[in-house]
């Protein structure tokens, strides 16, 4: 058997009566970087915020580690959702606690470690990061781009096994944004952990992705899954070969 | 030195033939729209062609224009210049043809009978979140491992500490107000000394306790709604869910428990402050310290003084419950936080005194 962390199963994704994606079934593999890409508008946030567990699909299954986030309840959820950790686009860092608090807070609730250990790791999550400066202040004191890496930094506190990150560079300068890249890769090296990323940078899906998932709005699923190379070169359809060029080679 | 000319735009039907000219742009279009629509069809049939060759300028609004009448009068606009053309042809007629849903039509009964199912399902939600976080509440208080007592605290300051000042000057005035209004009446029957019987137990029973509760609604429940009104906003709700942390021990119950240590203490605090108005009242009409004290010892009962502390309990549920219930209801857009604000202190409001009107009957029947 493959070594796969996440198996998606026969997934639909949507809102109450509003199916946006159905049939939607992948492996991610462990230690692998797998970007979801697709056309605004056709679902990749939605499949995300199913894959996580904050809604609940009316069909299909999310395994991670075997485990179902969609049927696991009480303390097997909370096992499962200690193994995760995700970032939001807006960063969702928690407005009226400092970044060391943030980081803190998931180690407060989960964990027993005497609070001057908490911090140190506070600290040190920080530091991977770039922001054991900032450890004091508050996430509207800092810029943009430093609450996404906070909001990493939180994600990775109790050192998940996969982070979901929903458009971490949407926002950020080309340089920021290659930071978060680099961040990434060496999170992805260093510590073994999977993502699974939301992104439409096509510069940092080269340089990160392992495998493209890529979306379909028309058949509400997936078109087709490679490496970005792959879909570059050999893709079948037109769209997305061309989907993989436009901001490399802008025309 | 040449002179900028301003064309007018100008309109002129001869035959089948309508001419547009000069300068068509927002200005000018607005002119000769109503006239255009207006004419046009009255002789709908009447216009064959548009010619449009006299059109020195045409923006936006002109673009419009042109494309609302030949749609109108399916007539063809002949001699566009080549670069309106372009932006004309942008648009095509096929794609704005299409109908949308119209809205379906809701008459006023049917109207008023989803606003009141709407109201009832709303007051059955907040029943059933009040009860649930009720319940969440006490168990958390009584394991205090799982209560963030420095939350718990950083909120009774806000809520309760700080609103001495507030509950304080209204309970002081009230009773002063009570008094003043009450003993010229009284006085015509040489029965003013009563004055303080009535400021007491009306504080006591019923006003503390309300007028407490309709303040916190104000003041506290509003800061809760928006507080957690904007963190869902912000995903932090989010967030919070898949950390696997329980929104309601993280979030509601500390402000529940908040709630209920600080409503009571501020109602007995506007009770006494209540009291003191009236004092000053009765003492500047010559009564002693002495009788009054006598007075108000001897005719309000512990049952007057717990009943108004049992209600303001209930009433910091509610407060508490009701701002946090309409934070986590809150909606996304700008707006969506000042809503959920304003729907906490209006329901708070409401609740208040319908659970007020309860307790009269309650009380009433077991003559408490
Ligand atoms: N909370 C919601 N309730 C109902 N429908 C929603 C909700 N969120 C998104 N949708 C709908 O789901 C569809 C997919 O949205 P989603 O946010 O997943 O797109 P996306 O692929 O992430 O797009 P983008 O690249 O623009 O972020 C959209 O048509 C949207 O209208
Ligand atoms: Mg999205």
């Amino acid at each position: 058997m493959s070594d796969a962390i996440i198996e998606v199963k026969d997934l639909t994704a949507g809102y109450e009566d509003n199916v946006i994606l159905q049939g939607v079934s992948f492996e991610v593999q462990r230690s692998e970087i797998v970007v979801i890409l697709g056309g605004s508008g056709c679902g990749k946030s939605t499949l995300l915020k199913h894959m996580i567990g904050l809604y609940h699909p009316p069909k299909g299954d999310v395994l991670i580690n075997g485990k179902s986030i969609v049927h696991a309840e009480g303390e097997e959820l909370q096992a499962i959702l200690q193994s995760i950790g995700i970032t939001y686009q807006s960063g969702a860092l928690f407005g009226s606690l400092t970044l060391s608090e943030n980081v803190r807070l998931p180690l407060e609730e989960f964990t027993d470690l005497p609070s001057d250990a908490m911090d140190l790791i506070a600290k040190m999550k920080l530091s991977l990061v770039g922001l054991e400066a900032f450890t004091g202040s508050l996430p509207s004191e800092v810029s943009g781009g430093m609450q996404k890496r906070a909001a990493i930094a939180r994600a990775m506190a109790l050192d998940p096994q996969v982070l979901f990150l929903d458009e971490p560079s949407a926002g950020l300068d080309p340089i920021t944004s290659a930071e978060l890249d680099q961040l990434i890769l060496r999170l992805n090296e260093s510590l073994g952990i999977t993502f699974v990323i939301v992104t439409h940078e096509l510069p940092s899906i080269y340089t990160v992705a392992d495998r493209v998932v890529m979306l379909d709005k028309e058949i509400k699923g997936i078109a087709e899954i490679g490496s970005p190379e792959e879909l570059r070169d050999k893709s079948q359809h037109e769209w997305i070969r061309e989907f993989m060029k436009r901001e490399v080679h802008p025309a | 030195m040449p002179v900028e000319t301003k064309e007018e735009a100008s309109y002129r039907q001869e035959g089948g033939v309508v001419h547009l000219s000069g300068r068509l742009d927002a200005e000018g279009s607005a002119r000769l729209w109503r006239t255009i629509f207006q004419r046009s069809h009255k002789k709908r049939d009447a216009v064959k062609s548009i010619d449009a060759s006299g059109l020195t300028y045409c923006d936006g609004a002109g673009i419009a224009l042109l494309f609302a009448l030949s749609r109108q009068t399916k007539a063809s606009i002949d001699h566009l210049a080549p670069e309106f053309q372009k932006l004309l042809d942008q648009f095509s007629s096929d794609s704005f043809d299409r109908p949308v849903d119209p809205p379906r039509k809701i008459s006023a009964i049917e109207k008023l009978g989803m606003g009141g199912a709407e109201f009832g399902r709303d007051l059955y939600d907040q029943v059933v979140f009040l009860g649930r976080m009720s319940v969440v509440s006490v168990r958390t208080f009584f394991r205090p491992s799982l209560v963030r007592w420095g939350d718990v605290w950083r909120i009774f300051e806000k809520a309760g500490v700080n609103a001495v000042g507030i509950v304080g000057m209204i309970g002081f005035l009230m009773g002063l107000i009570m008094a003043f209004q009450s003993a010229i009446p009284l006085k015509q029957f040489g029965v003013d000394i009563f004055v303080i019987n009535l400021v007491a137990l009306a504080m006591f029973r019923e006003l503390g306790a309300i007028m407490t509760a309709i303040l916190l609604a104000g003041r506290s429940g509003s800061a809760f709604a928006a507080e957690i009104g904007t963190m869902k906003v912000n995903e932090e709700l989010n967030a919070l869910k898949t950390m696997g942390i329980d929104d309601a021990r993280f979030l509601v119950a500390p402000r529940m428990i908040a709630g209920i240590i600080a409503t009571p203490l501020l109602s007995i605090y506007a009770n006494l402050m209540g009291l003191l108005g009236g004092f000053i009242v009765m003492m500047s009409f010559g009564f002693p310290f002495a009788a009054l004290y006598r007075q108000v010892t001897a005719n309000v009962e512990i049952s007057d003084i717990l009943s108004g502390l049992i209600k303001s309990v209930v009433f910091g549920v509610l407060v508490a419950g009701i701002g946090c219930l309409r934070g986590l209801q809150t909606r996304s857009g700008a707006t969506a936080v000042g809503d959920s604000t304003t729907r906490a202190v209006v329901s708070g409001i409401v609740l208040i005194v319908i659970t007020d009107a309860i307790f009269a009957v309650i009380f009433y029947v077991l003559n408490f």
